[in-house]
């Protein structure tokens, strides 16, 4: 009686076959509709910092290193990928990509560090701080700043001495095209 | 290194101490998703146990809130040396949305001396937590490295640029 009931389990059991996914091995498609590693453009961003206010776990931090460069700090250890970062965005610049094989063993590999240009005052610069060091860059600084280093060829420069080239050289510098 | 450590140290069966810190439960099922048919992770050979005496893993789930602190440490003081330390979510991993309020300490690496594997995810996918286990066991490769962009390369160093006019204008500093 119990062989049958044995062999009747046995038929049971062959009968759904083999459900288990061989998961490191074949990696099956992943849903449509996932919220993985959030990925930036960092061609996009413009630097306005709407993420980091957003954000609902603070993980990305904004800091500015000086007045051209801002520096955007992607913390993925504490990141809920909630991908509210990526709905405020207005440039789209993040995406939230379909990654989440993220699992390391320092907390560092799934951090993304951004180095933005921030484009200033056309104007004088004189509302900034950082223009007013000495009365030299305050000479240097004629005209307009750019934010496309492609279309000019003009790179603010500074010395801590005068150098009267450099002054002959701002004569050439490229006004901005119109777009 | 850790990697060869871990083929060496446990080339027969992890037995897993799941060990839950004050987490939503999101992460607990899925956890125990991994341990059901579809992904069955006793594949490799791995087994919840009961008891932290008994384990060689501890998974770790949830920020380490106030109260289950010294719970925390005295279950991984009882696990047998050498032991490994998951952190699964991203409440363990650096304590989520939570990371900074009074009663959450914020991360296991915060509490415990050193956590080995970070399985980031707000619940991590049951995928993802396999990939973790199959990491530690060195059959995949690590996916994720730190990324860097830049806008643009500077032709001034603005770092030392920056540095150099804190350093000349201190008087700014303390008028402030």
């Amino acid at each position: 009686m119990w062989l049958t009931s044995k062999i009747k389990q046995i038929l049971m059991v062959m009968k759904p076959g083999v459900v288990t996914l061989n998961y490191p091995a074949e990696r099956p498609p992943v849903p449509k509709n996932l919220r993985g590693q959030p990925v930036w453009d960092h061609q996009k961003c413009i630097g306005c910092g709407g993420c980091s206010d957003h954000c609902p776990s603070r993980c990305i931090l904004t800091r500015d290193v000086c007045q051209e460069l801002r520096v955007m700090l992607y913390d993925g250890s504490r990141c809920t990928y909630c991908g509210r970062c990526a709905d405020v965005c207005p440039e789209g610049a993040i995406t939230m990509s379909n990654s989440f094989e993220i699992a390391c063993d320092n907390k560092e590999d799934i951090t993304t560090r951004l180095e933005l240009f921030m484009m200033t005052c056309q104007r004088c610069g004189r509302c900034y701080e950082m223009e007013k060091t000495n009365a030299i860059d305050r000479i240097n600084l004629k005209g307009f700043r750019y934010d496309n280093l492609e279309q000019r060829a003009m790179v603010r420069k500074t010395t801590e001495t005068f150098s009267p080239d450099m002054l002959k050289e701002s004569d050439n510098y490229q006004r901005p095209s119109e777009k | 290194m850790l990697k060869k450590l871990c083929k060496k140290m446990f080339s027969k069966s992890i037995w897993v101490y799941h060990c839950n810190t004050g987490a939503c439960n999101g992460c607990d099922i899925e956890i125990l998703n991994i341990l059901t048919p579809f992904y069955d992770v006793e594949r490799f050979g791995i087994k919840l146990v009961a008891s932290p005496r008994h384990a060689d893993a501890m998974l770790i789930s949830g920020a380490v809130t106030r109260p289950t602190l010294p719970l925390v440490k005295r279950a991984y003081e009882a696990i047998p040396n050498p032991k490994l330390v998951f952190a699964i979510g991203s409440c363990a991993t650096g304590g989520g949305a939570w990371f900074d309020t009074y009663n959450v300490t914020g991360g296991v690496d915060k509490v415990l001396s050193s956590v080995n594997y970070y399985i980031p995810g707000c619940p991590p996918r049951p995928e993802a937590i396999l990939y973790g286990v199959a990491l530690a066991l060195g059959l995949v490769d690590k996916q994720a490295a730190p990324v860097e962009l830049k806008q643009m390369e500077f032709p001034i160093d603005m770092y030392e640029r920056n540095e150099a006019w804190e350093k000349r204008n201190v008087i700014y500093e303390l008028l402030k």
